[in-house]
C-alpha cells in the first residue's frame, strides 16, 4: 500500500514537472522527489494579524496544526510551518522564504496576499501555492474563497427574527468588495424573514482599531439598534467590549453581537455572569478548506489553477453550535429552512450592493 | 579633535554591541538559544543573494527617511513627520506613475520628482508654521502624519481606483524594477532605489558642509539667535530645512511606490519606516556616512528577523527589543562616553 503511493506520487510529480518544462534542474530533482514522497510538507505566510488573531490566520493555522498532527508532521522545516509578517513589506519574502525552505504546498492567507503570490506563482512556477480569500489565476496556485454571504444570509435571519427594535447594525472592517459580500448578504438574510427591520451600515476603515469599532457600537445601541453584525476582525473586539459594558450597567438590557470567522461565543461572555452577548456567529472554516487542500496535494490532487469556493453546501461557513444558548428553537429551524433552500438553489444570496438592491425588490 | 571624532564613532559602535549582547541576555532568560537566534539572523540578511537583495531592498527607504530626519536636525529642527511626508510621496509618485505614459527616461524621474515635491510641500506646512508663528514642529508634523494618511486613503479609494483598496499597477516605464536584478538576486524585490539613495546621501552631505546654504543651515541649528545677529534669515532657513527634509522623505515614498511596491494601497496604519527613520539618523550621528551604515544594520535586522522563527524558533518581536535597546545605548551614549574616557585615562 505504501509501496503504491509512493509510485504514484512519484510518477504524478514527475508528470507535473514533465508539465511544467523542465527547468533546467533535472540534476538535482530526483533526489529531492525522494524526500518528498515520504515528507510531505506544506507552511503558511500570515498577514499583520498573527495565528492569535482570533480570527482566520488562527483558524488557517489550527487547519494546519491538525493536517500535520494526523500525518505525523513535525512543526518546521520538512514539515508544517507558517511565518508572520510584520508589514505588507513582508508578504513576498516570507513566501520566498518558504519556497527556498522547500514547502511542498505555501498558504497566502488573506486577499492582501494576492499580489505577492501572483508575482511568486510566476517567478517559481515549479512550486504549489494556495491563497485564501482572493482568487490568483495561475497554474500552480489554488484559490479558495467562502460564500460568506450565504453564511452571513443565515445571521442575518436570526438578527432579522430577534430583534426587538426593528433596528439592526452592521459594522465592517474595510470597504472592499470583501466585507461587502458580508454586508450584501447579511442586510438580504434581514429583510427576507423581516422587512420592517431597518439595518445601519458603518465601517470603521480597519480590521485593528478596537477603539472605533466600541465607539462605533455605543452611538449605534444608543439610537436604539439592539443587535450588531460586525464583518471587523480585531476592530470587532471593540463591538463586544461596548455590548460586555452595556449589559455589565444594565443586565436586562436586550443587546446583542453576532460574531464572525470563528465561534465568538467565548469573546461575548459577561464577566460575573454565564451569560454571553453573542447571539450567534457566522463561522467561516478556514481550517477545513486549509485541511482539505492539504490533503488533496499530499494525495498529489493539488488543485493548481482552481478556485475552490466553500460555501453552505461544503460546510465551509455556517452559524456557530453555540448559537442554541440564546436563540429559541424556532428561530433556529427558520434558519435551517433557509439554509435548505440557498443550498437547493431556490434563493441566490446577493453578493453585492447592486444585486442587493434586485434582491430587495424581488421581495 | 581628531580624539573626539575616535568617540563619535565608537559610541555607536558601543552601543549597537550592548545592545546584542542585552538581545542575547534576553533570548536566555526566555528560554530562546541566542547562538541559534543571530545565526537565523544573520543567514536571513545575508546568507545568500536573494536575502541579500531583500536586505538592499530594505536599506533603500532606510537611508532616505534617515537622512530627512538627520537633515532638519541638524538645523535644530526635529522632523517627526517624515512618515507622513513618505506616505504624501509614495501617493504622488504612483499617481504619477499610472495617470502617465511617458518614455523612461522622463516618466521616472518625474514620479521621483514629483515623490520629493508631495514630501517637499507636507514637510513645508509645519516650517512655516514653525517660522511664521513659532509653532512647535513636533506638534504640527505628528498631527500632519494622520493627515497624510486618511488624506492618501481617501485618494485612493475615490481617484486612483473605484472604491477600491489598492491603485492600479505603475506603468513599467516608471518602474525602478529591472530584470538585471531580479537575475541577479534569484526574484527579490531589490530595485534601482538604491542608487538614488546613495546619491541622495552625497547631495546632503555636500549640501550640509560644502555650500553656503548649508553653512547657513548648521549655523541655524547651533543657534538661532547668533545666526540672526550675524544677519542670515532664520526663518527662511527654518523652512528651507523642512522642505529639503520633507524632500527627503517624499522620496523615500517613491521608492516604496515604484520599487518595491509598484503600487500603493490603504493603509490601516503608519509603514514604520518614517519612525525607524529617526533610530537610523540617530544612531548613524546625523552623519549622511553614518547613516548609510545605520540605515544597513536597521534594514539587516528588519529582514533577517523574518528567518528567525523558522529556523531558530526565536519570535520576531526580539529583534524590536534589540533594536530598541541599541536605540536606548545609542541615547545614553553618556555612559558610553564616560567609560571610553575612563579607559583612555588609565591607558595614559
Amino acid at each position: 500500500m505504501k509501496k503504491k503511493r509512493f509510485g504514484l506520487s512519484m510518477s504524478l510529480l514527475l508528470t507535473a514537472g514533465m508539465l511544467l518544462g523542465g527547468c533546467g534542474q533535472a540534476k538535482e530533482e530526483p533526489k529531492k522527489e525522494e524526500g518528498k514522497a515520504s515528507e510531505f510538507s506544506v507552511a503558511m505566510v500570515t498577514d499583520v494579524g498573527g495565528i492569535d488573531d482570533k480570527s482566520f490566520n488562527q483558524s488557517a493555522w489550527e487547519g494546519l496544526q491538525k493536517f500535520g498532527e494526523e500525518n505525523g508532521l513535525k512543526k518546521g522545516k520538512g514539515g508544517y510551518d507558517y511565518l508572520q509578517s510584520q508589514s505588507d513589506a513582508d508578504y513576498a519574502t516570507n513566501l520566498n522564504k518558504l519556497v527556498r525552505n522547500d514547502f511542498d504546498l505555501i498558504f497566502g492567507i488573506g486577499f492582501l496576499m494576492t499580489d505577492a503570490i501572483t508575482e511568486i506563482a510566476d517567478q517559481k512556477p515549479d512550486n504549489k501555492f494556495a491563497i485564501v480569500d482572493s482568487v490568483v489565476e495561475k497554474p500552480n496556485v489554488a484559490s479558495i474563497t467562502f460564500k460568506e454571504h450565504e453564511g452571513s444570509f443565515l445571521v442575518g435571519v436570526v438578527a432579522g427574527l430577534m430583534t426587538k427594535t426593528n433596528k439592526i447594525g452592521f459594522v465592517g472592517g474595510m470597504e472592499i468588495p470583501l466585507i461587502e459580500k458580508f454586508e450584501s448578504g447579511f442586510r438580504a438574510g434581514v429583510k427576507a424573514v423581516n422587512p420592517k427591520a431597518t439595518v445601519e451600515v458603518q465601517y470603521a476603515g480597519a480590521f485593528d482599531k478596537a477603539d472605533k469599532g466600541k465607539a462605533i457600537a455605543s452611538s449605534m445601541y444608543a439610537s436604539g439598534i439592539d443587535v450588531i453584525y460586525h464583518a471587523a476582525g480585531a476592530t470587532g473586539n471593540g463591538v463586544f467590549s461596548e455590548a460586555i459594558d452595556l449589559k455589565k450597567q444594565d443586565p436586562n438590557k436586550e443587546i446583542w453581537v453576532i460574531g464572525v470567522d470563528r465561534d465568538q461565543y467565548e469573546e461575548g461572555k459577561v464577566p460575573g455572569t454565564d451569560k454571553s452577548v453573542t447571539l450567534t456567529s457566522m463561522v467561516k472554516r478556514v481550517d477545513v478548506a486549509v485541511y482539505d487542500l492539504a490533503t488533496k496535494t499530499k494525495d498529489g490532487n493539488f488543485p493548481g489553477g482552481q478556485a475552490v469556493e466553500y460555501g453552505l453546501k461544503e460546510d465551509g461557513v455556517g452559524i456557530a453550535p453555540t448559537t442554541k444558548n440564546n436563540v429559541p428553537e424556532d428561530v433556529l429551524k427558520k434558519v435551517d429552512e433557509w439554509k435548505q433552500k440557498i443550498i437547493n438553489g431556490e434563493v441566490k444570496v446577493p453578493t453585492t450592493r447592486d444585486e442587493y438592491k434586485q434582491f430587495e425588490a424581488s421581495l | 579633535m581628531s580624539e573626539n571624532r575616535l568617540t563619535n564613532i565608537l559610541v555607536p559602535v558601543f552601543a549597537v554591541i550592548l545592545g546584542i549582547i542585552a538581545g542575547a541576555i534576553v533570548m536566555i532568560v526566555s528560554g530562546y538559544d541566542p547562538i541559534a537566534g543571530y545565526s537565523a539572523l544573520l543567514y536571513g540578511a545575508f546568507g545568500d543573494r536573494y536575502y541579500i537583495g531583500e536586505t538592499i531592498r530594505q536599506v533603500t527607504p532606510y537611508i532616505l527617511a534617515g537622512l530627512a530626519v538627520a537633515f532638519a536636525f541638524r538645523t535644530g529642527l526635529f522632523n517627526i513627520g517624515v512618515e507622513g511626508q513618505l506616505i504624501v510621496g509614495w501617493l504622488a509618485a504612483v499617481w504619477v506613475g499610472v495617470a502617465f505614459e511617458l518614455p523612461k527616461v522622463i516618466h521616472l524621474p518625474l514620479a521621483i520628482i514629483a515623490a520629493g515635491a508631495a514630501g517637499a510641500l507636507w514637510g513645508f506646512i509645519p516650517g512655516f508654521l514653525k517660522a511664521r508663528f513659532r509653532v512647535h514642529e513636533v506638534i504640527v508634523t505628528i498631527m500632519m502624519n494622520y493627515i497624510a494618511l486618511y488624506v492618501s486613503n481617501a485618494v485612493i479609494r475615490s481617484v486612483l481606483s473605484d472604491q477600491g483598496f489598492k491603485s492600479e499597477k505603475i506603468h513599467p516605464s516608471a518602474s525602478l524594477r529591472s530584470e538585471f536584478l531580479q537575475s541577479l538576486t534569484d526574484y527579490s524585490t531589490l530595485h534601482y532605489g538604491i542608487i538614488i539613495s546613495l546619491i541622495a546621501a552625497v547631495v546632503m552631505w555636500f549640501l550640509l558642509e560644502k555650500t553656503t546654504t548649508g553653512y547657513e543651515l548648521r549655523a541655524v541649528g547651533f543657534n538661532q539667535h547668533a545666526s540672526h545677529y550675524a544677519g542670515m534669515n532664520v526663518n527662511r532657513n527654518i523652512i528651507l530645512a523642512m522642505v529639503i527634509s520633507g524632500a527627503f522623505a517624499g522620496i523615500a515614498g517613491a521608492m516604496e511606490g515604484l520599487g518595491t511596491f509598484e503600487n500603493v494601497s490603504v493603509k490601516a496604519g503608519f509603514t514604520g519606516v518614517g519612525f525607524d527613520g529617526i533610530a537610523v539618523a540617530l544612531l548613524g550621528g546625523n552623519h549622511a556616512f553614518g547613516i548609510i551604515l545605520a540605515a544597513v544594520l536597521f534594514g539587516a535586522l528588519k529582514v533577517g528577523a523574518l528567518e528567525m522563527p523558522s529556523a531558530a524558533d526565536v519570535p520576531t518581536e526580539l529583534v524590536d527589543i534589540v533594536i530598541a535597546l541599541i536605540i536606548f545605548f545609542v541615547a545614553s551614549s553618556y555612559l558610553i562616553r564616560l567609560v571610553l574616557t575612563r579607559f583612555k585615562k588609565e591607558g595614559k
